[in-house]
């Protein structure tokens, strides 16, 4: 088995943080190949695989992952392989900055050091995702300025702030969908060969992603994979374009409780590498759990600056709310008349392959049935299987007691069903559309709305205003291109046109990922009445938490079948986590 | 970028990034009057090389389009076409159904309407010619559902359809003109025989402003405008334009969709090959002086307008002005500088329609970084 003992990895571990900036291509070569035999000689069986050999081999990996962290950019480059632990890397003075009717920044002091974890904490419309884009030059400020290194700098477009050694994973995906993961990756690099860099690329992340958990297929094409595989693509982008300061916009969003973990563990070894970590959240669990430092926000103003290790949740979340949190509690309900049915339930995903297998499970009114599972296990295709969105290949859905199995989304929407999507801005709302146009999206062919082949307009006008006073949408007027919206207020939107008419079953995908705190609870809480006012609810959700506090039964659903469904009473996060990590039960 | 490649740094960038706000109509006002201006002074240069004085040339085309009474009664007739076959588009790429096939419905709409013609000859005027028109548009509408269908049903890429249905819509018309329908009073040449006068549509005398079918088209305008604003249909396909995602999550059939959208888009490119075969020429004669490019004209039609309805009967009078202008000129300076001309000055507005949400920003050399 070729190999190198562990202490010439460590070596040239220490060889690319010293050595000069022309030896390091050379390295970086001769890295690539031997990783390249190596996994190769493991793939194909090679060699005796002793467990001492294993434990090297990992070892070993593991070393050459830093390694390709630590240092392949030019000494030109801001934070070079001679930055310190505890240097400053970014230090931001008096950022302000204003759109037309908002102060998003109002004189925000940031400073960032080399191996630091930095939470930027805050509510959705705080400013954290203003300030970040500023840094990441995609917004100018109006006032302050930026030192990177000890010098200040102008950053004048994003690829500026490549070219400076600043990495940024969007919250949004920044992903070309219909080309595969490698050409995803290849073309966020800013080397590589001119002609199909995606092969060189392809194993680099095969290399990489094993390493640190961050599993994708390079060849699978994007626009199949789930939400949370997509993130997974963004961050090995960042992770293998070499940033010095890594910059994540609410990157757990759209990971499960496992991912994570991975993450944050990925994170925590660039840290110890030296990279300064701006983290984007509004989860106080994290912030206590990965960060070293916190800068918290609220209204574009910095309202504190502690160590995490001198704080705790409830003084965090004073910060960031001004209140204390009051966690919604929900009594069990006694299950009513049967609104919905499946029977032996199949769907074929967009790969082909059989997403969701024989599912059964009926959810009777007041009902609140919540679907816990990894990312990418069937549940999104089960959810729109439901919504009549997605063929059904066998079985049926009864709802109310019809057959509508593959009778389209308006037969279900028309039997009182709300749909809130998991792809807010794909599918639950049309940016380009005024808010009262996205306010009758689903209902605008009712009779209350139409007038024959007419949009009664003055009727969508007076219901528009309705939904935006009742759920409290921001918003200049109805006419509003709801691409101008926030997040949390998008949500409200979707909310509102969704379950503002008691309807007999909401199916609600990941309800508030990606939304704060406040937007969060009153979310939880207006599922929680609409339960109460006689609604079968099914959850879909990657937030056990969010599962736990507002389900009456717990389905587990693991590679598209349900393992289990658990009533809430019996239900504990242990037994929970071991379904979904494939136990049966 | 490796340290041998330093040099690169030295090419100027040019990167197009996104306004906050796009530009006001005032400002987009003076963006096109500035875009025609480049238009001109490269068209300009042009004619220099051609040995024409730039400015006799630019006179002439003046008097020739907006200077003459003539000019003016050209750049009507060819005004009604376009922004017939403008209209049609602008709800085609609405719903994004890239219609590239204006011009073969043009000509199916101009056969369907000779078949009347030349079939009913003792008929009255009332009859003949709201049948030509029916006929018209349900051939022209016809032959755009076919790319519907496979694109709605099979994902077969539209683009790639229409076009080619253009040559099989040019290769019956001369199939027709010089086999079943030739005329016997042409003297052997391809054409039909002309329309009975009541087959004819009325003209403004002294013109070819065929005057029914300019109103027709303004009309058209002016409904499909309210058509996308107020009715269910219109707001389905605004919906399945911009996301289809969306569409599909609300219930919207692409299918119905598109068949409406071409119905429209198809319907209305034929009519406009009524207007021409039985207002202008009153026969079916070669392809090319029936549809005369009007069909891939009226994309930049429908563009010029921001795909707004009523913008059209703006875009397509001006357009038809830079035709005629062009024309003008033809027989003073060689044919191909003509046809530059107005494809410079069409050109410079349509790429510059990006500058309205964007700005162009050229960086040169290293970028800052502290050392």
């Amino acid at each position: 088995m070729p190999c190198g003992s562990w202490q010439d990895a460590a070596r040239r571990v220490q060889n690319r943080c010293l050595g000069s900036p022309l030896g390091l291509g050379r390295s970086r070569r001769v890295d690539g190949e031997s990783l390249l035999s190596r996994s190769h000689d493991a793939a194909t069986g090679v060699g005796p695989i002793t467990t001492q050999g294993f434990v090297a081999e990992v070892r070993r990996k593991l070393a050459d992952a830093l390694a390709l962290l630590a240092g392949e950019r030019p000494a030109k480059a801001f934070v070079g392989p001679d930055q310190k632990m505890g240097d400053i890397v970014l230090e931001a003075r008096g950022i302000r900055k204003v759109f037309p009717g908002v102060v998003a920044n109002d004189g925000v002091d940031l400073t960032v050091r080399a191996g630091e974890i930095h939470a930027l904490l805050g509510e959705n419309g705080a400013g954290k995702t203003t300030l970040v884009k500023i840094l990441y030059g995609v917004y100018t400020p109006d006032e302050g300025e930026i030192m990177l290194g000890g010098q200040p700098v102008k950053i004048g477009s994003p690829r500026d702030a490549r070219d400076l050694g600043i990495g940024m994973v969007h919250q949004h995906f920044m992903l070309s969908e219909p080309n595969t993961v490698a050409e995803n990756v290849a073309l966020g690099l800013p080397e590589g060969r001119m002609l199909f860099p995606e092969e060189e690329v392809r194993r680099r992340i095969q290399d990489f992603s094993g390493v640190y958990g961050l599993k994708v297929d390079p060849e699978a094409k994007v626009w199949q994979l789930s939400a949370g595989e997509k993130q997974k693509i963004e961050i090995l982008k960042a992770l293998l374009a070499r940033a010095r300061l890594l910059i994540l916009d609410e990157p757990t969003a759209v990971l499960t409780p496992l991912e994570t973990q991975e993450l944050f563990a990925a994170l925590r070894l660039m840290a110890q590498q030296g990279k300064a970590i701006i983290f984007i959240t509004h989860k106080l669990e994290e912030v206590l759990s990965v960060a070293d430092r916190v800068t918290v926000l609220r209204k574009g103003r910095v309202v504190g600056n502690v160590n995490t290790s001198e704080t705790d949740r409830r003084q965090l979340a004073n910060l960031m709310v001004g209140m204390d949190l009051v966690p919604s509690k929900k009594a069990l309900a006694k299950p009513g008349e049967v609104v919905l049915e499946v029977a032996a339930l199949s769907v074929i995903g967009d790969r082909g392959n059989e997403a969701c297998r024989g599912i059964s499970f009926s959810l009777g009114t007041g009902e609140i049935l919540g679907v816990a599972g990894v990312a990418g296990n069937g549940q999104r295709e089960l959810v729109e299987a439901l919504a009549g969105i997605r063929r059904v290949a066998s079985g049926c859905v009864r709802i109310l007691g019809r057959d509508v199995t593959n009778h389209g989304p308006r037969a279900v929407a028309n039997l009182g069903v709300a749909y809130i999507p998991e792809d807010r801005l794909g599918m639950g709302i049309v940016p380009d559309m005024t808010i009262k146009e996205n306010l009758v999206l689903r209902k605008y062919w009712q009779p209350e709305f139409s007038r024959g082949m007419f949009l009664h307009e003055s009727a969508v006008d007076v219901y528009a205003g309705e939904m935006i006073d009742a759920y409290e949408i921001m918003t200049p007027s109805s006419d509003t291109l709801s691409r101008k919206l926030s997040g949390g207020n998008i949500q409200r939107l979707i909310l509102a046109r969704e379950t503002s008419g008691r309807p007999r079953l909401i199916i609600a995908s990941h309800p508030t990922s990606g939304l704060d705190v406040k937007a969060t609870s009153e979310i939880r809480a207006k599922l929680l009445r609409a339960a109460d006012d006689g609604s079968a609810i099914l959850l879909d959700s990657e937030d056990l938490e969010e599962i736990f506090e507002l389900s009456d039964r717990i389905a587990v659903i693991v590679r598209g079948q349900f393992v289990g469904i658990v009533p809430r009473a019996e239900a504990t996060l242990e037994k929970i986590g071991l379904l979904m990590g494939g136990a049966t039960g | 970028m490796s340290p041998s490649a330093r040099w690169l740094w030295m090419i100027p960038r040019i990167s197009a990034q996104k306004r906050r706000e796009p530009l006001t109509p005032k400002q987009s006002f003076v963006l096109m009057l500035s875009a025609i201006a480049v238009g001109i002074i490269l068209g300009g240069l042009l004619f220099s090389l051609v040995g024409v004085s730039p400015l006799y040339a630019y006179g002439k085309i003046l008097q020739g389009s907006f200077g003459s009474p003539q000019g003016w009664k050209e750049i009507w007739r060819k005004c009604i076409p376009l922004m017939m076959a403008g209209v049609g588009l602008v709800i085609a790429f609405k719903a994004v159904f890239w219609n590239i096939g204006a011009e073969g419905q043009m000509l199916v709409g101009a056969i369907g309407a000779t078949w009347i013609a030349l079939s009913f000859k003792q008929a009255p005027a009332w009859v003949l010619l709201p049948s030509m028109f029916g006929c018209g548009f349900a051939l022209g509408a016809a032959f755009c559902v076919i790319p519907a269908i496979l694109r709605s049903r099979f994902n077969v890429n539209e683009v790639i359809t229409t076009l080619m249905l253009n040559y099989v819509a040019m290769q019956l018309v001369s199939y027709l003109i010089d086999g079943p329908w030739k005329g016997k009073t042409q003297h052997g040449y391809p054409y039909t025989d002309p329309f009975v006068e009541a087959a004819r549509i009325p003209r403004i005398p002294g013109t070819f402003i065929h005057y029914p079918t300019l109103i027709i088209g303004v009309v058209a305008c002016v409904l499909l405008y309210y058509f996308m604003k107020r009715t269910r249909a219109g707001y389905e396909i605004k919906v399945t334009g911009y996301s289809p995602r969306a569409a599909e999550y609300a219930g919207i059939s692409y299918v119905k969709t598109l068949l409406v959208v071409a119905l429209i888009s198809g319907g209305l490119a034929g009519i406009a090959g009524v207007g021409e075969v039985a207002g202008v020429h009153g026969r079916l004669m070669y392809p090319y002086y029936i549809s005369g490019g009007y069909g891939f004209t009226a994309i930049i039609v429908a563009w010029l307008a921001r795909l707004h309805p009523a913008g059209v009967i703006v875009s397509s009078i001006f357009v038809s002005a830079v035709l005629v202008g062009g024309d003008a000129m033809r027989l003073r300076v060689p044919l191909a500088s003509v046809n530059i001309f107005t494809g410079l000055i069409l050109l410079m507005l349509v790429s510059t329609e990006i500058l309205r949400t964007h700005y162009v920003k050229v960086t040169w050399g290293e970028p800052t970084r502290p050392s």
